[in-house]
């Protein structure tokens, strides 16, 4: 499989601050890859420079692309769909208008299937389709959310801190989901968590971030398995 | 009674000039954050266009047609020229933006046409609208309009998916651009549609008030007084709003001694301001909750 993203001396600034210091990562096509790491080591911001929503030098290449100096929106079309924390649903309207809208870029005849497969993914939200978002659950905000990303039919995912304030039960159905959902449909997932017992379970392959940089990376298992690791970044 | 009904449905047709006027300036607002003053004189300027057309022998149905086109791209050429690239500077830089636009568009207009009042053509004539003396035929036309026009906008944004993309942006900008919409012409598009609004009500009022360069100077007072009874952030709200500031209007001149034509005005803004004080969303508009 060859890389699908490729990240190299990725540096983000918001103002003078300097939040990321030479980011080096790539991930493979089909693979579902974990960013692991402290409060403000740079989790959300490296997910934010992917989607130009930071201003960052370096180099991002997606799929033989460069993504730096592209607008939020021309990366979006480029299959790239962006599920941030706060999630990132318009509250205000209702469920099937949030699917509609995240299918927004495409031209085909599918985006009316599209909404019935997220609905069999996500039996709730069919329950709730005229309902508005912002009156659904935190659980079912998350699916919607989740749900929204899938729309636009997207080779890859970026997920930031899915399970962030849900119960436990909910975060395991989401996650069981997202497995699903990456092996499939084929969407590569990158997903940010602070959680790194269960995204470790999931993906397959993991970096740590610290104050801005790679300190480690190896798969999933490996990680897991490496006690120092564990202790000394990931606080289990 | 039928001083008092004649008084309400005369409220109602000036109030359907009002609710497009409250219609255009809650589209940028909504789109911008920002109250857009030279909204009259934008529609002042499209009725001037029109009138020039008929003028020239365009029929009155072809003129209202071009000067909607000319007034949707004029409205997003100014968006595209003007308040893009003030998109991050302070609301101050923004008010001098639209008091420089009211006042180029009201000197360019008297400069090209004078000040001197011009008849300003009805296409439904000013007889009694069906044999009634409540209401003349043009002041049903304007109702008429004003609904067409309504509807037309309400099944825009709730069943086209570039409805569906302008809400979106107005309402989340950032969650917007991360479904891959360009929020940045989504703001064009709502001032394309604000200005071709405000040239509709112009059009419609101008056989009313006549046309010279400052004759909306009133209509955007109580079109801002419906926006703000409404609540700035319902569009619903503003047209609500704009029908009850007209029979208001029209009512207080009547029935309130001392009031008469000559005090209407004021009575916009006192309305303005007891809305502000008392209930500062409007009717229908939510609170805004702001995060520090």
């Amino acid at each position: 499989m060859s890389a699908l993203l490729t990240v190299t001396d990725l540096r983000a600034y918001y103002g003078q601050v300097q939040a990321l210091h030479g980011l080096q990562f790539e991930m493979k096509e089909g693979s579902m890859t974990t960013l692991l790491g402290a409060n403000g080591a740079g989790k959300t911001t490296t997910l934010r420079a992917i989607c130009a929503m930071v201003r960052s030098t370096g180099s991002i290449q997606f799929a033989g692309t460069p993504l730096l100096g592209r607008s939020t929106e021309a990366i979006v079309k480029l299959g790239i769909a962006h599920v941030p924390q706060g999630r990132g649903t318009f509250t205000s309207m209702t469920v099937e208008e949030n699917l509609q809208l995240g299918a927004i870029t495409r031209k085909d005849k599918e985006i009316a299937s599209d909404i019935e497969r997220m609905y069999a993914h996500f039996p709730v939200l069919k329950q709730r389709h005229t309902q508005q978002a912002g009156t659904l659950s935190g659980g079912e905000q998350q699916m919607l959310a989740v749900a929204r990303a899938l729309m636009l039919r997207p080779r890859l995912m970026l997920l930031d801190e899915p399970s962030f304030g849900l119960a436990p039960l909910v975060v395991r159905d989401l996650f069981r989901i997202l497995g699903k959902i990456n092996r499939e449909d084929k969407v590569s997932i990158l997903v940010v968590e602070q959680n790194a017992q269960l995204a470790l379970e999931l993906a397959d392959h993991a970096y740590v971030i610290e104050t801005g940089r790679i300190v480690m990376s190896g798969t999933a298992t490996d990680i897991a398995s490496n006690e120092d690791i564990r202790k000394s970044y990931l606080g289990y | 009674m039928e001083l008092f009904t004649n008084q309400v449905l005369a409220g109602i047709a000036t109030g359907a000039i009002y609710a497009c006027m409250a219609l255009a300036v809650v589209m940028i607002y909504q789109a911008i954050d920002q109250l857009n003053f030279a909204q009259g004189e934008m529609a002042m300027f499209s009725t001037f266009l029109a009138w020039q057309m008929i003028q020239w022998g365009v029929p009155f149905w072809g003129a209202f047609a071009l000067t909607l086109v000319i007034s949707f791209a004029g409205g997003v050429m100014i968006e595209r020229l003007l308040f893009k690239p003030l998109a991050n500077a302070p609301i101050l830089t923004h008010v001098a933006g639209f008091i420089a636009l009211f006042a180029i568009l009201n000197s360019v207009a008297g400069l090209t046409w004078d000040f001197t009042i011009k008849q300003f053509p009805s296409p439904f004539g000013s007889a009694p609208f069906l044999g009634s003396q409540l209401i003349s035929t043009h002041q049903a036309g304007m109702i008429a309009v004003t609904l067409v026009l309504l509807l037309a906008l309400y099944f825009f944004f709730q069943f086209t998916r570039i409805g569906l993309a302008m809400r979106a942006a107005a309402a989340q900008p950032e969650s917007a651009r991360l479904v891959g919409i360009n929020t940045s012409w989504m703001v064009a598009l709502g001032w394309g549609m604000a200005s071709a609004i405000g040239a509709i009500a112009g059009m419609m009022i101008a056989p009313v008030v006549f046309l010279e360069p400052n004759m909306m100077g009133g209509v955007l007072i109580y079109g801002f007084a419906a926006a703000v009874l409404g609540g700035l952030s319902s569009p619903f709200g503003a047209v609500i709003g704009g029908f009850l500031v007209g029979i208001f209007e029209n009512l207080a001149g009547t029935y309130i001694p001392g009031v008469g034509n000559e005090l209407k005005l004021p009575i916009a803004l006192a309305l303005i301001i007891t809305v502000l004080v008392v209930k500062p969303n409007g009717l229908f508009g939510r609170s805004v909750v702001k995060r520090v």
